[in-house]
């Protein structure tokens, strides 16, 4: 415990969010096993039930189980995250890192193009690459991964640009090391620090676009459970039920704080040079 | 002096800079359609269509000419202001864009307006009294403003202030040209919820630029001089920001346009942003394309006016 809060730089909140993460991805694996009833078992008897010793936190227009939907959007959301993360590293950082060494024309096209992506507006680039692939959690993702590229790409190209200059990768190039041995073994391990800090900061976007596309139809399809779809349909019962929309709300909001707040920690945690702002 | 040599020089070189910006940026806007996978045609077609209705709208797309030729008539048509017509309605999409584009841009203005007046305040307050409980009560909070999904915000403020205390309309929008008034009042709640992230974005970004300059050598230097801290802070340090909060603002121009398209959607608002999530749904790829078209001109667009404002706010930046 102390070792762990030592590890994040004396941050308390960062130990805090840590837990909650954790404790989150194991009732997201374990959803089945810990969620009181099926997330998509209606009781049409008992529909937008106030919270009761049955039903801890309500039912929703259809008389499905309020805290077991929320249960099982955990995964869903979770998946979406790191999915979209996963194709934004793998895309991203490769691509930096060569346009960044290489330099010359490479790094000048590939600054171009980075530029132009980083001019869409992210979420209405993902809504277009949803639409065009067909709707859908993964092809959600997988458009928030492609339009999250290029900002880690020109991270990952300044960062090279940076550790390129180090005496040690003159010195495995005049050993004769090969390129990809270079880039592998000198210059990613050394330039990566930073793209680790905005991967975690990027889990929490990724999981606001989540929520977003999926609110607005374009992710999650009913009648899986997802938060940002719960949050649709408590949206329709409004007058009705106002309290439909809390649960779900809450749950978006502390993941992305935990993931930004671990972000953060690790932010000041791998630059001790960074005074604290 | 606005018209000096060197000025100029910069402002026709960022022109020229652009030109290939935005043929690239048109190029991915196209390529959206090489994403539909299968057959485009068939698509279109719809489930139960003949092979001679898929050759038909194959032909009258021009969906058989090579891709580089689909999209050089595309990109000749949208220079000539031709963003083609909607699948859906048979319009013309620019018409579709221009009607619906004053409800966005109001929401888009009005979210910015708010981010900037309360953010600019919080940011200096926690910059000049920095580590300090108020410091660490407005760090938080723009944490907060950082997490918070922005259509939920926007759900709990139509909750409160329109369904149980009637104060705002919960959903709907006016036109700005048929009622000033009526549009300000119905954008009101949609640009507080849109401004969430945009007040956390201004107060951090101002903050850590504002602590580094009034830690910097010649404030130092000034309060040797004797001068009183509130004379630095608005004579020196703010006219120091100025090129951090423009950056700010290019930033945002962004990141609210893309949030509109979500807040729309909870007020039920006739904006871009609700034309272009019905469009992805029902695959009315015109209408995608063009108000992803429209979208990324008008960042291009705010980013060079930006761009050349960095000249004036910071005479250093033209002679480089």
């Amino acid at each position: 415990m102390r070792a762990l809060r030592a590890w994040l730089g004396g941050n308390s909140a960062a130990v805090l969010a840590l837990f909650f993460l954790v404790a989150l991805f194991t009732l997201a694996l374990m959803a089945p096993l810990i969620a009181p009833y099926v997330p998509t078992a209606q009781n049409l008897g008992n529909t937008l039930a106030e919270p009761s010793w049955q039903h801890w936190m309500g039912t929703d227009d259809l008389g499905r189980d309020v805290l077991s939907r929320l249960i099982h959007g955990a995964p869903a959301s979770l998946f979406a995250s790191l999915l979209a993360v996963g194709v934004a590293t793998a895309i991203g950082v490769p691509v930096g890192l060569l346009a960044g060494f290489l330099g010359g024309w490479v790094d000048d096209a590939i600054s171009r193009v980075i530029d132009t992506l980083l001019s869409f507006p992210g979420i209405v680039l993902a809504i277009g690459v949803t639409g065009a692939l067909g709707i859908g959690l993964t092809n959600a993702m997988l458009a928030v991964g492609i339009v999250f590229a290029p900002g880690l790409a020109r991270l990952m190209r300044a960062q090279t640009l940076v550790v390129k200059q180090e005496l040690y990768v003159d010195a495995s190039r005049c050993f004769g090391a090969s390129l990809s041995r270079i880039l592998l073994k000198h210059v990613m391990p050394n330039a990566v620090q930073p793209v680790i800090v905005q991967v975690t900061l990027l889990l929490a976007v990724a999981l606001l676009a989540e929520a977003s596309l999926s609110f607005l139809g374009l992710g999650v399809q009913p009648p899986q459970p997802s938060w940002g779809g719960m949050l649709a349909r408590a949206y329709n019962y409004m007058e009705l039920a106002p309290e439909q929309m809390y649960a779900p709300g809450i749950a978006i909001l502390l993941t992305a704080l935990a993931f930004n707040t671990l972000g953060e920690a690790l932010r000041q945690a791998l630059d001790p040079t960074r005074r604290r702002r | 002096m606005l018209a000096n040599a060197p000025r100029l020089m910069l402002v026709g070189r960022r022109l020229v800079q652009f030109v290939p910006v935005i043929v690239l940026a048109t190029f991915v806007v196209f390529g959206l359609l090489k994403l539909v996978p299968g057959d485009l045609a068939a698509t279109l077609a719809g489930e139960y269509a003949t092979e001679e209705r898929i050759a038909q709208i194959r032909e009258s797309y021009g969906l058989n000419d090579p891709f580089l030729v689909q999209y050089g008539r595309w990109l000749w048509n949208a220079m000539q202001l031709d963003l083609s017509r909607s699948f859906q309605s048979n319009e013309p999409v620019l018409e579709q864009i221009m009607h619906r584009f004053p409800t966005t841009m109001l929401l888009v203005v009005g979210a910015l307006l708010v981010s900037l007046v309360v953010g600019v305040p919080l940011g200096i307050l926690a910059a000049t009294n920095a580590g300090s409980r108020l410091d660490v009560a407005v760090t938080s909070l723009s944490s907060f403003g950082v997490a918070l999904p922005n259509f939920w915000l926007a759900m709990i403020l139509v909750a409160t202030f329109s369904l149980s205390w009637g104060w705002f309309p919960a959903t709907g929008a006016v036109r700005f040209g048929a009622d000033p008034a009526g549009a300000i009042w119905h954008a009101v709640l949609p640009s507080i919820a849109l401004a969430a992230g945009g007040i956390a974005e201004v107060v951090r970004q101002l903050r850590s630029a504002l602590i580094e300059i009034l830690s910097s050598q010649y404030v130092r230097t000034l309060y040797a001089k004797g001068l009183s801290p509130s004379a630095i802070l608005w004579k020196h340090g703010l006219k120091n920001v100025a090129v951090t909060l423009l950056t700010v603002i290019g930033l945002l121009a962004s990141r609210l346009l893309g949030g509109a398209v979500v807040i729309e959607a909870v007020f039920a608002i006739p904006g871009m942003g609700s034309m272009v999530v019905r469009a992805a749904i029902v695959k009315d790829f015109p209408v995608v394309q063009g108000v992803v078209f429209t979208m990324v001109i008008l960042v291009i667009a705010i980013n060079l006016v930006i761009d050349l404002l960095y000249t004036i706010v910071d005479p250093r930046v033209a002679l480089k």
